[in-house]
C-alpha cells in the first residue's frame, strides 16, 4: 500500500476570545482539537457532524484557507515527495494551490457574479500561467462539457444559471487545474432536492473519471453514505468515529453515530421515528464537558465517562470509535432495511 | 338554516386558490390553483421545491401576502361556528383577521431568530400575545407561559422566559416558537419548514415535540417542508406542489408506497437513502427547475417528465382531478381532465 | 412551440450576457425622476465646459446705471417663431431718487439663437463669438434674469458661478474618493495596526467640528493668492474632512468582500493579493462608490455655497454661486430685488438632482441584491 496522499496529523485550530477593550484573550473556542486521519489516493472521505463541530475549519485548514495551530498536513506530490502544508507562507503554498481544490455550498455566493462563465473558470488557469486566451477557451469548453453545461455558455454571467448549475460552473473551477484533492464543502445542501441527485452522480463520474480524491464535509448521512467510501464523524472538534462507510452504517461503535443515524428522518412513514432521540443540546467547544465529550448527553454513560477522556480506538481492523464500551455497545441505527 | 358542522367537516377548505405577484419583468403566478382541506387534528404536509408555491400558500392563509402579491382567485374557508369565512374576502388588517392570525391561526416560522425581537424578553412577547388574545391578567399570563415553557420541553422554565431570544440556543429559540404559537390553543397551527435551520439530532428533539403537543391539543397542522423524510415522518396527508400547482395529493401511505404523478415517483426514487449502496448512481430528474417567470406551458413539470405523452402534456394543463374523496393527481396519464385554457 | 416561449428565451438570452454595468443601467432606467436629473445634471456640466457660450454678456461688465434691473422673460413667439425679450424703462423716484425699472411688453427686444456678441476662446484653443442667445442688434443688452447693484448680468453671472461651484464639487469629490478609497482599502484589506491607526486618525477628524477648521483653514489663506489659487486650496479643505466617511464605507465593504466565497476561491485559485483587490473586489463595491460619491457631490456644493457665501470660500472677483448669494445678504436688496435669489433656487435645483440621481445609482447598484 502506498503512502496516503493527505495524512492530517494532530491537527488544532484554536480561535481566541477575546474580551474587554484591550482585547484580552480569556480563553480559546477549540473548533479543531487534535484530529487525525489520513486520505488514500482516489477515495472519498467523508466529515461529518453538526454545525460548531469543526467539520469546516477542519476542511479549511487543509486548504489553508485558515491557519492551523497546531499538528501537520503531510501532501504526497506527484513525484512520491511528502510535504507539510501546515507551517507553510503564502508564498510556498503558491504552486501546491492547484494540486488542491475546493467546491463550494452555496451557488450563488461563490462564483464572482461580475464575471462571465469564461472568467469565472478560466481565471485559476490565467493565475497558473495559462496566458493565451485561445488556449485558456478550449480548456474552459472542455471544463464546461465535462460537467455537463453547453461551450456556448461560456460568455453567460452566473445570474443566468439556476443554482445546480452555478454549482457544476463551480465544478468546473475547481477542476480547472487538475487537482488530485478536491475538498467538497456541503456541495449539494444548498440545493433542490431533484438537483441533488445530478449533483451527486456527477460527483461520483468525476471522481472515477479523474481519478480524484474527495474530502467530503457533509452534514446529511444519506448524501455521505452515497458518495463516500469512508466516513469520519466529528463531535466538539474532536473525531470520535472513522470507519469504512457501510461498517459505520451496519454497525456504528460510537454512541454519537448511531444517535445521529436515528435522528435522520426516512422517507418512509411506515418505519416510525425512533424513540430513542439524542436529548440535551451539542455543549459549547470554549467549555467542553470533563472526560468524554459526549457523556451528558450519552445513554450509556457511566462513571468512568465523567472522568476519564477516551482514547480514539481500533474496535476492528480499520474501524475506530472515541468510547470506553466501543467493542460492547450493541447500537441501532432506527433505520430498517 | 345553515347546516350544523359534524366533525368530518374540514377546519380549512382552500379552493383553486391563485396568488399572483405583478413585477417589472412580467407577472408571476406564485400559487396556480391550488385545493385541498385540512380536517381537524390532522396533519396536512405540503412539500416541494422552491418557487413551488407551498410558502406563498401558507402566507395566503394568513393573509399575509405583500405587494406586489395579491390573491387573485378562489377561496380559503375557515370554519369558525356555524358558517364558514372566507378568509380571501377579508381585510388583511380588518379586525377578525387579527383576530384569528396568532389566535385560531399561528404559525411557526422558519427563522425563529427573525421572528422574536431582540429588545424584549421572549416570555414578555409570549405574555404580550396571551394578554392581546384573551381576557387573562399579566400574571395569569405568565403562569400560562411557564406552563407551555414546560410543554415544549425547556429547562428551567421560570427563569428561561425572562431571556432574550438571542440567548438561547437555536433548538431552544425554536421550542419558544412553539410556544408562542401555543400560546393561544390555536386551532390550526402553520409550520413553515420549522426544522431547515436546524441540526439534525435537534430536529429530531422538535418533531418528536411536535407530534407529542399535536395529539396531545388535537390541533391541525399544515407543515410545510422540502424535506421528504420529514414529511414521511409528520403528516397524515400530503399535497405535492410544483411551480405553483398540485402535482398530487392523498393519504400519506399512498403518496409514499403507491405513487401517481411523475413528479412525485421522481423524486421519491432520487433521493438518496440511509441504505443505499455506496456509490450507485442515482436515477435522476433531468434538467433544472424553471425560473418562475419561464413557467413552460403545459403541465408545469413535461419538461422533466420522463413519462410525457407527447404534444399533450407540453400544450395543455391537466387539471387536478379526484380520484377518490382524499386522491387527487393532475396528469393526463390518469385523467383526460384539463384546465380550461 | 409558440411564439411566446421563442420570445421569453431571446429575451433571457440578453440577460443571461448582460454585464453589471448594463444591468446597473436597466434598473437606474427605471427611476425616472432619476433620469430626469441626471439629463438636467449633464445640462449643467455642459455649462461648465463652456459657461462663455451660454452667456448673454461678459458677466464682469459693470455699468451703474443699469443696476438692479428686474427678469426680463424670454418670449418665444411674435407672430410665428421670433424670439424676444420685453424692453427695460427707467424713470427715477422723486423721492428716493433711485432708478425704478419696468419692463414694457410694448416694446420687444429681439433676440435670437447662436448669434454672435462678445468673442471669447473654447478651452483656450480657438476664438469664437458665437453666444447660444443675443440681442439681434449688438448694441442692447438684455437681462434675462435681471442684474444686480452694479449692473452685472446675473443670468451670465450664473453661467459662470455654475461652472466653478459645480466644479468644486466634483474636485472635492474625486479627491475625498482618492483619499477615501485607498486609505479605507489599506486599512480593510490590511487590518491589524495599520487599520487601528487609520481608524483612530478618522475619528480624530470626524470628531473635529468642521465649520470652524474650515473657517479657521480658509481664513489662513494667503490674501494674495489668485483666485485659481484659492479654488483649489478650498477643495482641498472640502476634501480633507469628506474623505472619512467614504474611507469607512469602503474599509466596511473590504471586510465583508474578504469573507466572502468568490474572493476565498479566487484565494485558493493561486490569485496574488493585487489580483483579488483590482479584480474581484474593486469591481464589486465599485458602483456603491459611484452611489455614495454621487451623494456626497451636493454635500460639497451646500458646503462650498456656505463658505463662499460667510466671505470665507471663494472671493470676488471669481465668481461661485455662494459668492453670488452674497448679493443678496441683505434685506434691503432683497425687498428691492428679489430675482438676487436666484442663485439659491439654483442650488436647490441642483442639489436635489445629485440626490435623486445619487438615490437611483444606490438602488440600481447592486442588480444582484435580490
Amino acid at each position: 500500500m502506498t503512502a496516503p496522499l493527505l495524512d492530517v496529523r494532530g491537527l488544532k485550530k484554536h480561535f481566541p476570545i477575546a474580551k474587554g477593550l484591550f482585547h484580552r484573550v480569556t480563553g480559546h473556542v477549540r473548533a479543531v482539537d487534535d484530529v487525525s486521519f489520513t486520505v488514500q489516493e482516489g477515495e472519498a472521505l467523508g466529515l461529518v457532524g453538526e454545525s460548531g463541530c469543526g467539520k469546516t475549519t477542519t476542511a479549511r485548514c487543509i486548504l489553508r484557507a485558515i491557519d492551523p495551530t497546531e499538528g501537520s498536513i503531510l501532501y504526497r506530490m506527484r513525484d512520491d515527495s511528502v510535504v507539510d502544508l501546515a507551517p507553510m507562507s503564502v508564498g510556498e503554498l503558491g504552486p501546491l494551490r492547484k494540486e488542491i481544490q475546493m467546491i463550494f455550498q452555496d451557488p450563488f455566493g461563490s462564483l464572482n457574479p461580475r464575471m462571465t462563465l469564461f472568467d469565472n473558470v478560466g481565471e485559476p488557469l490565467l493565475v497558473n500561467g495559462m496566458r493565451r486566451r485561445r488556449e485558456r477557451m478550449d480548456r474552459v469548453a472542455e471544463l464546461l462539457r465535462l460537467v455537463g453545461l453547453r461551450p456556448e455558455f461560456m460568455h453567460r454571467f452566473p445570474h443566468a444559471f439556476s443554482g445546480g448549475q452555478r454549482q457544476r460552473i463551480g465544478i468546473a473551477r475547481a477542476l480547472a487545474t487538475g487537482p488530485r484533492l478536491v475538498v467538497a464543502d456541503e456541495p449539494v445542501s444548498a440545493l433542490d432536492v431533484s438537483v441533488q441527485a445530478q449533483v451527486l452522480n456527477l460527483l461520483l463520474e468525476l471522481q472515477s473519471r479523474l481519478r480524484l480524491t474527495f474530502l467530503f464535509v457533509a452534514h446529511d448521512l444519506s448524501v455521505v453514505r452515497h458518495i463516500c467510501d469512508r466516513v469520519a464523524v466529528m463531535y466538539v472538534g474532536q473525531l470520535v468515529e472513522l470507519a469504512p462507510t457501510d461498517a459505520v452504517f451496519r454497525r456504528p461503535r460510537h454512541p454519537y453515530t448511531a444517535a445521529l443515524m436515528r435522528a435522520v428522518p426516512v422517507p418512509d412513514p411506515r418505519v416510525p421515528g425512533s424513540d430513542a432521540i439524542l436529548k440535551g443540546e451539542v455543549p459549547s467547544p470554549a467549555s467542553p464537558p470533563s472526560g468524554c465529550y459526549f457523556h451528558p448527553r450519552c445513554m450509556f454513560a457511566e462513571e468512568r465517562c465523567r472522568q476519564d477522556a477516551p482514547l480514539l480506538q481500533e474496535v476492528t481492523p480499520g474501524h475506530f470509535a472515541r468510547c470506553h464500551f466501543a467493542g460492547e455497545l450493541q447500537l441501532g441505527t432506527g433505520q430498517a432495511a | 338554516m345553515p347546516p350544523i358542522p359534524t366533525v368530518t367537516d374540514p377546519l380549512l377548505r382552500v379552493r383553486d386558490l391563485r396568488v399572483s405577484f405583478r413585477l417589472d419583468e412580467g407577472t408571476v403566478r406564485a400559487v396556480d390553483g391550488v385545493s385541498f382541506d385540512v380536517f381537524p387534528g390532522q396533519v396536512v404536509g405540503i412539500v416541494g421545491e422552491s418557487g413551488c408555491g407551498k410558502s406563498v400558500t401558507m402566507r395566503a392563509v394568513l393573509q399575509l401576502i405583500d405587494p406586489p402579491g395579491r390573491i387573485t382567485g378562489g377561496e380559503i374557508l375557515y370554519r369558525r361556528g356555524a358558517t364558514p369565512i372566507d378568509l380571501t374576502r377579508l381585510s388583511p388588517r380588518g379586525r377578525l383577521m387579527r383576530d384569528l392570525r396568532g389566535a385560531e391561526i399561528a404559525l411557526i416560522p422558519q427563522e425563529p431568530m427573525a421572528a422574536f425581537s431582540p429588545v424584549h424578553t421572549v416570555g414578555a412577547q409570549i405574555i404580550e400575545a396571551i394578554m392581546l388574545h384573551e381576557r387573562v391578567g399579566r400574571d395569569e399570563a405568565r403562569a400560562r407561559t411557564v406552563e407551555l415553557f414546560r410543554d415544549v420541553g425547556i429547562s428551567m422554565a421560570e427563569s428561561r422566559i425572562d431571556a432574550y431570544s438571542w440567548q438561547l440556543s437555536g433548538g431552544l429559540r425554536q421550542r419558544a416558537m412553539i410556544a408562542m404559537a401555543l400560546s393561544c390553543k390555536p386551532r390550526l397551527l402553520i409550520a413553515d419548514e420549522p426544522t431547515t435551520a436546524i441540526d439534525v439530532t435537534t430536529q429530531a428533539q422538535i418533531l418528536a415535540l411536535l407530534r407529542e403537543l399535536q395529539r396531545k391539543y388535537d390541533t391541525a397542522i399544515i407543515f410545510i417542508t422540502h424535506d421528504l423524510g420529514v414529511i414521511a415522518q409528520m403528516a397524515n396527508y400530503v399535497v405535492v406542489m410544483y411551480l405553483g400547482r398540485i402535482m398530487e395529493e392523498g393519504p400519506v401511505d399512498e403518496i409514499f408506497h403507491a405513487p401517481l404523478h411523475p413528479y412525485t415517483r421522481a423524486l421519491l426514487r432520487s433521493i438518496p437513502s440511509l441504505n443505499s449502496e455506496t456509490r450507485t448512481v442515482l436515477p435522476v430528474i433531468a434538467g433544472a427547475l424553471p425560473h418562475p417567470f419561464n413557467r413552460p406551458p403545459g403541465c408545469p413539470f413535461h419538461p422533466r417528465c420522463g413519462d410525457i405523452l407527447g404534444d399533450r402534456c407540453a400544450t395543455a394543463v391537466p387539471a387536478l382531478h379526484a380520484l377518490g374523496p382524499r386522491r387527487a393527481v393532475s396528469c393526463f396519464l390518469h385523467s383526460e381532465l384539463a384546465e380550461p385554457a | 412551440m409558440s411564439d411566446i416561449q421563442t420570445i421569453g428565451a431571446v429575451a433571457e438570452d440578453r440577460i443571461a450576457v448582460a454585464s453589471n454595468w448594463t444591468l446597473v443601467w436597466w434598473r437606474f432606467r427605471r427611476h425616472h425622476l432619476a433620469l430626469f436629473s441626471a439629463g438636467l445634471l449633464i445640462c449643467m456640466y455642459l455649462v461648465v465646459l463652456c459657461p462663455e457660450f451660454f452667456s448673454t454678456q461678459n458677466p464682469e461688465r459693470t455699468d451703474a446705471r443699469q443696476a438692479f434691473i428686474p427678469v426680463q422673460a424670454l418670449h418665444f413667439f411674435d407672430d410665428g417663431w421670433n424670439p424676444w425679450v420685453p424692453a427695460i424703462v427707467g424713470k427715477r423716484n422723486p423721492v428716493t431718487l433711485r432708478m425704478e425699472w419696468t419692463t414694457d411688453p410694448q416694446r420687444k427686444v429681439h433676440v435670437s439663437f447662436f448669434t454672435p456678441g462678445e468673442p471669447y476662446s473654447v478651452f483656450g484653443l480657438f476664438q469664437t463669438n458665437i453666444h447660444l442667445l443675443g440681442a439681434v442688434d449688438p448694441a442692447q443688452r438684455i437681462f434675462l434674469l435681471g442684474s444686480d447693484r452694479l449692473g452685472r448680468d446675473q443670468w451670465s453671472r450664473i453661467m459662470r458661478g455654475t461652472q466653478t461651484s459645480m466644479t468644486v464639487g466634483l474636485v472635492a469629490v474625486t479627491l475625498s474618493v482618492i483619499f477615501g478609497v485607498v486609505l479605507g482599502g489599506i486599512s480593510g484589506y490590511f487590518g491589524g495596526f495599520t487599520d487601528q491607526v487609520i481608524q483612530r486618525l478618522i475619528e480624530l477628524l470626524q470628531s473635529v467640528p468642521t465649520i470652524p477648521i474650515w473657517l479657521a483653514l480658509s481664513a489662513a489663506l494667503p490674501r494674495d493668492w489668485t483666485p485659481i489659487q484659492v479654488f483649489f486650496a478650498i477643495t482641498v479643505i472640502l476634501s480633507l474632512v469628506g474623505w472619512t466617511t467614504l474611507a469607512r464605507e469602503v474599509r466596511g465593504r473590504f471586510l465583508a468582500l474578504r469573507e466572502e466565497d468568490f474572493v476565498l476561491a479566487a484565494r485558493l485559485a493561486g490569485c496574488s493579493r493585487m489580483r483579488i483587490i483590482l479584480r474581484h473586489m474593486v469591481p464589486t463595491f465599485l458602483s456603491h462608490i459611484i452611489a455614495t460619491s454621487s451623494l456626497a457631490i451636493p454635500v460639497m456644493i451646500i458646503n462650498e455655497t456656505s463658505l463662499s457665501f460667510l466671505g470665507l470660500g471663494i472671493r470676488p472677483p471669481a465668481i461661485s454661486w455662494g459668492v453670488l448669494l452674497q448679493e443678496a445678504q441683505n434685506i434691503q436688496t432683497l425687498a428691492l430685488a428679489p430675482w438676487l435669489m436666484i442663485p439659491g433656487l439654483i442650488v436647490i435645483v441642483a442639489v436635489l438632482a445629485f440626490n435623486l440621481v445619487g438615490d437611483g445609482l444606490r438602488d440600481a447598484s447592486d442588480p444582484y441584491s435580490h
